[in-house]
Parts: C-alpha cells; structure tokens; sequence
C-alpha cells in the first residue's frame, strides 16, 4: 500500500494568528511529508507493505514505527484544529469532560499541564482507555496511545517544529494558543 | 553553592552564518538559562547541594527527573560552547588526529559516522564523541539531554565533543534541514578544546 500525505482541511494561513502561515507550511508541507516519504521507502520488502498505519502503529518497532505514527500523529493533529475552533465541547463529549476531571476549565488545565511538561519531544492526549474512562497523557517522540490500546480523542504536538517558528522557547504561549484552534465539534464526533 | 549559566567566550553573532545571533541568544539564554534555574531549583536545600555538576550525573539514576534533565542540560549546553569557535573547525592535530584516525580509519569517516549519529537521533538528542575509560574514541547519541556521563546512559565515556541536535538548536535557520546544520557545524567546531579535553581526560 501506498501512504500519501492527506490534503490539509484548511489553508496554511486559516489558523493565523495562532499558528502561522510558515510554521504551517513547514510543518504540513515537510515534516508531515517527509515522514510519509521514508515510510513509503521503508516498508517495501517487509511483513509492512500492505499494513495500514493503525497495524503499523500496534506492530512495527523502530523507524518504521516511528514515520508510521508520525503520519498517523499528524493527520490527527491537523484535523483536530480549523479556523472555527476556539470553541468548547458539547453534548456527551463535554459531559464525559466534566465526569472525568471536574469541568472544561480544570480538563484545559491539566491537558496544558501535561503539554508543558513532556520533556523533549512528544505529544500531549487526551484518550478513552480501555476502561471506557477519558484520561490525559504524554507520549515522547512518535508514541500513540493505540499501542497501548486507547483511542485517541484529541492531540497536541509539542515536538519544537510545532511552535519554534511562531513562539521559540515559549512552549505554554504556544499551547495557550492552540486551544484558539481546537474544533470541538470535530473532536466531539469522534468522541 | 548554585550552578551559574557560564558567559560565552564570544559574541552571539560570532558564529555566523552557521549559526545564527537570534538561534544563539536564545539558546543560551532562554535554554541554557532554562535548565540552570531549573537544576538550582531541583537541588536548593537537598544532600544534592554542593555537589559538582559531574558527580550529580554519575549517580544520576538516584536523583530526581528534573535533576536528569536540567543536570544534564546544564553540563550539555557548558561542553557546546565551548567546543565552537569562530575562525574554527578544519581538522584536529597531534594525538587527537591519531586517535581519530585509529578508531574511524579517517578523519572523514569519523565525521561520517558522527553525522549520521546526528542525523538519525529521532527526536531530541544529542551526537558525542566520547573517550571511553579504556581510552579508546567512540561516537554515538543519547536522547534529550541525557548524556555519556550519566550511570543510566547507554553509552559511556567523557565527551569531548558533543552536538545538539533538539530542534531549538537550528529550526530557526535551518528548520526541517537538519543535515544542513550538521554540515555548518563542523565549520565551528575548536579542535583545540576537544584536543584539549581529551588530553586531559
């Protein structure tokens, strides 16, 4: 099976000011392509070639899990944020939110935290664990809870090319400003 | 006694155009000053007190994360100053040169193995040549800011050169290119000092 780069659901200036323009194209245009190109150049020859990335992410080991959750990781990501987003959560989602970390606000809060404190690079999620309970976590480099045999609700990818561009060594300026992005009708149909 | 982020021994724009004043000012300030705050932090008032920066990393696996992690990116950041010059880079001589050219065959080789230690550290990291304790010369990677001084680190050994290649040390100039930056780093690198570090190690 062939991977290709999913088309992002928006321009690469919709999500300005929050995200810019260049960080976008950067980040789609070349870390988001490049890791669909080395997959695509690793998995000829191996038990891989005609697995989905969701196999790849459960099975595989070193770099071709590794471009193998990055795709993943990054279609995910972008498709969690739109030029509408900034909003909050609604119906089960939102009820789900508050049973599990007290309100929307306390959930923000805790989800930041997490984002902030993952040292080096990662991930921040928020998940459905295999109890059916939402829970936050951090994974570092290219981890994905499915491994773990979690679904995943909601990302945000604190790896330095995320932010460096737009916000340097100011991490929590840029988390702050990704929830401006956060389309929670979007995260709510997944949930 | 609490640890100080060292001054440079040369201006932010003295690297240039390899790497950049903006890169360079906020790596050592922000950054740099990052983990020193933060190792002082972990340590004020703590049996850790006092104590050096190197043996704080060989019986890391004691302490704390925040000492792992802002321990060694305090001591990571001191050694990449100090390795880059301006008017730098070229070859090393002497016993360096021999000791390099015994272990990698080349001079070049070396380089080789060293950039792709850099290239595919997947992630944040750091390259290192490092002087084992049976004095033999090898390179290899350690993932965010561990380092080979460190008990918990698969390669062992002195640093005498190290790289690193967390993104916040060339996205602004370079950003997905890291390949670009490895190869304007070795137009930086002080021979002397890594000569000098592994005399006297």
């Amino acid at each position: 099976m062939k991977f290709s780069l999913p088309q992002l659901p928006y321009a690469t200036d919709a999500l300005e000011p929050h995200i810019s323009k260049r960080t976008l194209e950067f980040h789609y245009g070349m870390h988001h392509q490049t890791y669909v190109n080395n997959l695509n150049n690793l998995v000829p020859g191996t038990k891989f070639e005609n697995a989905d990335l969701e196999t790849i992410i459960k099975e595989a080991d070193g770099s071709i899990y590794n471009n193998g959750a990055q795709v993943w990781n990054h279609t995910f990501y972008f498709s969690s944020l739109s030029p509408n987003g900034g909003n909050a959560p609604t119906g089960p989602l939102a009820q789900a939110i508050d049973e599990a970390f007290g309100s929307f606000g306390a959930f923000r809060e805790k989800f930041s935290q997490a984002a902030t404190t993952l040292f080096g690079s990662g991930w921040a999620w928020l998940v459905k664990n295999r109890n059916g309970k939402l829970e936050i976590i951090k994974e570092s480099n290219a981890g994905n809870p499915m491994r773990n045999g979690m679904i995943p609700i909601l990302t945000c990818d604190v790896w330095e090319h995320a932010y460096y561009l737009d916000y340097q060594n100011r991490r929590p300026d840029y988390i702050e400003e990704f929830w401006n992005c956060v389309d929670w009708d979007i995260v709510g149909k997944r949930f | 006694m609490a640890f100080e982020l060292p001054k440079l021994d040369y201006a932010y724009d003295a690297l240039e155009p390899y790497i950049d004043a903006r890169t360079m000012e906020i790596h050592h300030t922000k950054h740099h000053g990052g983990y020193t705050s933060k190792l002082n932090a972990a340590i004020e008032g703590s049996d850790l007190d006092g104590k050096s920066i190197e043996e704080l990393l060989a019986n890391v696996s004691r302490h704390s994360t925040a000492v792992r992690n802002n321990g060694g990116g305090y001591y990571n950041h001191n050694l990449f100053w100090k390795v880059m010059a301006p008017d730098a880079g070229g070859k090393p001589e002497g016993e360096l040169l021999a000791a390099i050219e015994k272990e990698f065959g080349s001079f070049d080789q070396f380089k080789e193995t060293f950039n792709n230690a850099a290239a595919t550290r997947f992630g944040s990291g750091w390259a290192w040549l490092v002087k084992q304790n049976n004095g033999k010369l090898v390179v290899g990677s350690t993932p965010n800011q561990d380092n080979p001084l460190m008990d918990v680190s698969e390669l062992k050994g002195t640093p005498i050169l190290g790289l690193d290649v967390w993104e916040h040390a060339y996205y602004l100039k370079y950003q997905n290119k890291r390949p670009e930056y490895i190869d304007a780093f070795w137009n930086v690198v002080n021979w002397d000092e890594v000569a000098r570090r592994f005399e006297t190690t």
